[in-house]
C-alpha cells in the first residue's frame, strides 16, 4: 500500500477510528492486526519473510532473555561461594554463549536480507547471473535492522524482553515505519506501543497537519520536478543540466523522503505514537558530518550503534592500532581503526541502498569526505581562532551550508545515473560543455517542466525553507496549535494546494517513494 | 474552553472551505476540458420526455449515422440516438437500462462495432460518456464497469483529482461558465457534421490481420442487452453502419459471428459493410474524415436506407398523421435543416 494514495488515508482513518473506540487494552491487538491488513498488500511472499524477521528474532531475545536471567540467578546462588575471579570467569564464558546466540540470529536475519536484495536474482541457466528480477519484499531492510537493533539491545541488556510473541510481532511490524523506516529502537517504540492511548486533539490535529504537510513536499514539490530529473538523466545531458541534475534531485529527494517520513511520523503521532525523527534540518548543515547527523538519522545511528563502535571495538582493530602505531607512527596509529571501521561502515550503508557499484561509491565517497573533513578540522579551528567574527558571521555560516548542500548534492548524483563512469563522464562535461546560457535560451524549457511547474516548484522550495526556519526552536504545527484561527486556514489551504497543484493521479507516474520503492 | 469552541469552529469551517473549494474548482476544471463537441452527446437526452419508437445506441457510427429528423420526415418513425464517442458494450447496455427505466420503445438498434473492444480503449474518452451521463445507479454502474486500472472510483465523484492538471490552462470564462448547463448541440442525439473530406483513393494500406473473435466480455454485455430487451418486450436489431476506413474494419469473421449470434438469439441483423451501391454512398462527398465516419449527407442516406428496413421489416408506425407528434417533430427538422443549411 503506497502512502500516497487514497487506500492509505482510508486505511488510516478506518483504523483510527477503531483504535479509539475499542477498549483500550486491546488497542495493540488493532494495530497489530493493522499492520497486518497494511502487509497484505505487499503479497504473500513478503508476508513469510517479515514472519521469519518477526520469528527469529523472537526465539533470538527469548533465548538471550532467559539466559540473562540464569547468569543473574546463578550469581546471586554463588554469591557466597565463588570467589571474584570465578564469577568474571563465568560471566564471560556465559557472554560468549549469550554471543553466539545473538550472531546468529543476526546471521538468519542477514542472509535473508541478502538473499532477497542481492540473491534472488541469481541464476544459472544460460551460465551464472544475477538476473535483473529481484524478489520485492516490502520493508525488510528496515523491519531486518529493527529486529537486529533489538536482538542487539537485548544482548547488551539495554532493552527489555518481550515474552509476548504477538506485541513482540507488533514491534517489528508496526505498519507506519515498514515502508521507509524510520528505523526505530526498542527504547523508541517498544514500551509505547504497549501502553494504551486517548485521543489526543492537539496530537491528532498535529500528526493530521503533518501528514499533508509530507503530501505537499512529496506531490507539489518532489514529483513534479522529477520528471526534468529524468530527462537529463534519459538524455545524457552534460555541462549546466548536470549542475542541474545534482540541484534538482537533491530537491527531489529531500522532499520525498523527508515527505514520507512527514506521512509515518504524522500516522504514528495520530494514533498516539512516537516515532523518532529521521531528518533535523539536513540542508543547514555545516559539515559531512553534521549533514549526516541530520539526515536519515536513524539509519545513521543504527550503523554508529550497531557497526561502526562494535568494529572499532574489536580486537582486530586494537591490533591494527598497535601495528600501525609501531610502524606507521602515533598519529596514523591512532587513527588507523577508527577510519577503517568509517570506511566499512559508509561501504555498508552503500550496500545496504542496493547491491551496485553506484552505491559502493556513493558509501566510500561519503566515508572520505566525512574522514578528510575530520583531517582539516585543526586547519578549520585555526582559521575559527584566527577570524572569530567572520566565522560567526551569517555569510560565513551561509558558504559553509551551501559548500556542504553542494558537495552532498554531487555524491547523490550517482542515484540517478545509477552508473559509475557514466556519472563521472557527466561530471567532467561541466568543465568541457559548460554553457550556462543554455538556461536563458529556453533548454531548461525542454526538459518536460513547464513555467508554471516552475513557479509551483520554486514557490514550494521558498514555503519549505520557510517553515523550516520556523520550526527550528519547535515545530511549527505546534506554534500553529495555539493559533486555531491561523492553524486551520493554513491547513485548508495546504490542502487545496496539494490537491490542485499536487502531481498524482492519471499522467502522473512518480507516485511511489524512492526510498519506499528502490530501497525495500 | 473558548479556545477549544474556536479550534473545533475553525477546524469545521476550514474543511467546509476545503470541501467547497475541491468541488468548485473541480465542477471548473472538469467543464473546461469538455471543450470538444463529443463531451456532450449524452446530456440532452435528460431534457426531453417523450417516447420514442426507436432508440439507437452505440459509438461514433450511431451518432453520426442516423438521423432521427430524416426517419420522420421520411417514415414518420420517432427515435432518439444514444450515442457516445467510443462508447463500449457494458457502457451500451447501462445507458440501454438508463433510458429503458425512461420509456419503452419499439426496439433498440446497436450498432455492433464497439464489440470488438474487450476492455476500456482508452480512459479519457470513456470519461466523457460517463461524466456526461446523470448521476443514477446505471451511471455507477457504467463507471465501475469502465474504470481502468489506474483510475479510481473517488475521482468520479471528486473531479479536481482527475483534472487538477489542467489549473494552468484556466481563462476567465470558465469560471464564469463553470456551472451554466450544456445547450444541446445535436439533433436527437444525432451530431451533424457538413465537412466534406474524401476518401484518399491512392491509400493502399490493408488491415491488419484479425488476431481473435470478438471478446468474450464483450459477448457477455451483448447477451445481457438482449436478455434485457427480451424482459421488456423490446425488439433488439444489430446493425453494422457502414465505413472505409482500415482505422475501424469489421473482419468478415466478425460480422460471420454476428450472423450466428443473430440467429441464435433470434434477432434481426443487418450489415451495411458493402452495401455502398445499395443505400447510395459516394465517399467522395459522403465523409467527413476520408471515409471513418459519414458527413450529413452520407448520414442521411444511410438513415434512408435504414428507416425503409424498419418501416417494411419492423413495422413501425407512420406518426405523419399524428398532428401533434408531427407539430414537436416539424419544429425538431427545422433546427436540423437550419444547421444544415448554415444558418445556425
Amino acid at each position: 500500500m503506497n502512502f500516497a494514495s487514497f487506500e492509505f488515508l482510508a486505511f488510516l482513518a478506518i483504523l483510527t477510528l477503531v483504535y479509539f473506540v475499542v477498549p483500550k487494552k486491546v488497542q495493540w491487538i488493532v494495530l497489530l492486526l493493522g499492520s497486518v491488513v497494511f502487509y497484505a498488500f505487499a503479497g504473500p511472499v513478503s508476508f513469510v519473510f517479515l514472519l521469519f524477521a518477526i520469528v527469529i528474532s523472537y526465539v533470538t531475545v527469548q533465548i538471550l532473555g532467559k539466559r540473562h536471567a540464569s547468569l543473574k540467578k546463578y550469581l546471586e546462588d554463588t554469591k557466597e561461594t565463588l570467589t571474584k575471579d570465578e564469577r568474571k570467569a563465568y560471566r564471560a564464558k556465559h557472554k560468549n554463549g549469550s554471543l553466539l546466540v545473538v550472531c546468529l540470529g543476526i546471521l538468519l536475519l542477514t542472509v535473508s536480507l541478502i538473499y532477497v536484495k542481492y540473491l534472488s536474482g541469481f541464476s544459472f541457466k544460460n551460465g551464472i547471473s544475477f538476473g535483473s528480477t529481484l524478489l520485492e519484499v516490502m520493508g525488510i531492510s528496515y523491519y531486518t535492522f529493527i529486529s537486529i537493533g533489538y536482538m542487539i539491545d537485548v544482548y547488551r541488556e539495554k532493552a527489555a524482553v518481550e515474552r509476548n510473541f504477538f506485541r513482540h510481532a507488533l514491534f517489528v511490524s508496526f505498519f507506519p515505519q515498514l515502508a521507509m523506516g524510520p528505523i526505530s529502537r526498542y527504547a523508541d517504540t517498544g514500551e509505547q506501543l504497549k501502553v494504551s492511548h486517548s485521543f489526543d486533539a492537539k496530537e491528532a490535529w498535529c500528526g493530521l497537519l503533518r501528514i499533508l504537510w509530507g503530501f505537499f513536499k512529496k506531490l507539489v514539490v518532489a514529483d513534479a520536478i522529477a520528471p526534468a530529473i529524468g530527462y537529463i538523466v534519459s538524455e545524457k545531458l552534460g555541462g549546466i543540466y548536470f549542475i542541474l541534475l545534482c540541484l534538482f534531485y537533491s530537491v527531489r529527494i529531500y522532499g520525498d523522503f523527508t515527505g514520507g517520513i512527514d506521512i509515518v511520523i504524522g500516522s504514528a503521532q495520530i494514533l498516539g505514537i512516537k516515532l523518532p525523527e529521521n531528518f533535523n534540518r539536513p540542508f543547514s548543515s555545516k559539515s559531512t558530518a553534521e549533514y549526516w547527523n541530520r539526515w536519515h538519522m536513524t539509519m545513521g545511528n543504527w550503523f554508529t550503534n550497531y557497526i561502526f563502535y562494535p568494529l572499532s571495538l574489536t580486537k582486530t582493530m586494537q591490533k591494527l592500532s598497535k601495528w600501525g602505531r609501531a610502524k606507521l607512527g602515533v598519529g596514523i596509529g591512532k587513527r588507523l581503526p577508527v577510519y577503517t571501521a568509517t570506511i566499512i561502515t559508509w561501504l555498508a550503508t552503500g550496500l545496504w541502498h542496493g547491491f551496485a557499484w553506484n552505491f559502493v561509491v556513493w558509501g566510500l565517497l561519503n566515508g572520505l569526505v566525512i574522514l578528510v573533513s575530520q583531517e582539516l578540522n585543526p586547519l578549520y579551528e585555526k582559521f575559527r581562532a584566527r577570524f572569530p567574527k567572520l566565522w560567526h558571521s551569517a555569510p560565513y555560516q551561509s558558504f559553509m551550508a551551501i559548500r556542504t548542500f553542494l558537495l552532498m548534492s554531487l555524491i547523490r548524483v550517482f542515484d540517478c545515473y545509477c552508473d559509475v563512469p557514466l556519472t563521472f563522464n557527466r561530471f567532467f562535461s561541466v568543465f568541457y560543455t559548460f554553457n550556462i546560457a543554455d538556461i536563458w535560451n529556453g533548454g531548461i524549457m525542454n526538459l518536460n517542466v513547464t513555467g508554471t511547474q516552475y513557479i509551483v516548484i520554486a514557490v514550494g522550495i521558498v514555503v519549505m525553507t520557510v517553515v523550516s526556519r520556523l520550526s527550528i526552536k519547535k515545530p511549527l504545527r505546534e506554534t500553529l496549535w495555539e493559533k486555531p484561527m491561523l492553524g486551520n486556514a493554513l491547513m485548508a489551504l495546504l490542502c487545496i494546494a496539494i490537491l490542485v497543484f499536487g502531481s498524482y493521479g492519471l499522467g502522473f507516474d512518480a507516485s511511489a517513494f524512492i526510498y519506499g520503492g528502490t530501497f525495500n | 474552553m473558548k479556545k477549544r469552541i474556536i479550534r473545533i469552529i475553525s477546524f469545521a469551517l476550514a474543511l467546509v472551505a476545503v470541501i467547497g473549494v475541491t468541488l468548485y474548482f473541480g465542477a471548473v476544471l472538469q467543464d473546461a476540458r469538455l471543450d470538444n463537441r463529443e463531451g456532450h452527446l449524452l446530456c440532452g437526452y435528460y431534457d426531453t420526455t417523450d417516447s420514442r419508437d426507436v432508440i439507437f445506441i452505440g459509438d461514433c457510427e450511431v451518432y453520426e449515422g442516423f438521423v432521427p429528423a430524416t426517419l420522420f420526415e421520411e417514415y414518420g418513425i420517432t427515435s432518439y440516438v444514444r450515442g457516445s464517442s467510443q462508447q463500449t458494450v457494458w457502457q451500451s447496455y447501462h445507458i440501454l437500462e438508463e433510458t429503458l427505466e425512461r420509456e419503452t420503445p419499439k426496439a433498440v438498434v446497436f450498432n455492433v462495432l464497439a464489440l470488438h473492444y474487450g476492455e476500456t480503449p482508452q480512459e479519457s474518452i470513456s470519461r466523457m460518456s460517463l461524466e456526461d451521463m446523470e448521476w443514477s445507479k446505471h451511471k455507477l454502474d457504467a463507471i465501475l464497469a469502465s474504470m481502468t486500472e489506474e483510475e479510481s472510483l473517488i475521482s468520479y465523484f471528486l473531479p479536481i483529482l482527475r483534472y487538477h492538471s489542467r489549473w494552468s490552462e484556466l481563462d476567465g470564462d470558465d469560471f464564469k461558465h463553470a456551472f451554466d448547463k450544456h445547450a444541446d448541440i445535436t439533433h436527437q442525439g444525432y451530431l451533424m457534421q457538413t465537412g466534406i473530406d474524401p476518401v484518399d483513393t491512392t491509400d493502399n494500406r490493408q488491415p491488419d490481420d484479425m488476431l481473435e473473435s470478438l471478446p468474450y466480455r464483450a459477448i457477455e454485455y451483448l447477451d445481457k442487452m438482449t436478455a434485457l430487451c427480451k424482459e421488456k418486450g423490446i425488439e433488439l436489431i444489430l446493425v453494422k453502419a457502414p465505413t472505409n476506413s482500415i482505422r475501424y474494419y469489421w473482419y468478415p469473421e466478425w460480422d460471420a459471428q454476428m450472423v450466428s449470434y443473430a440467429e441464435q438469439n433470434s434477432l434481426a441483423y443487418y450489415s451495411m459493410i458493402g452495401k455502398d451501391e445499395e443505400i447510395g454512398l459516394d465517399w467522395s462527398t459522403d465523409t467527413y474524415d476520408k471515409g471513418l465516419h459519414l458527413n450529413v449527407y452520407g448520414a442521411e442516406k444511410v438513415t434512408s436506407y435504414f428507416g425503409k428496413i424498419l418501416a417494411e421489416n419492423h413495422n413501425m408506425p407512420d406518426h405523419r398523421t399524428d398532428a401533434e407528434l408531427s407539430a414537436i417533430w416539424d419544429e425538431r427538422i427545422d433546427a436540423y435543416y437550419k444547421e444544415r443549411n448554415g444558418e445556425k
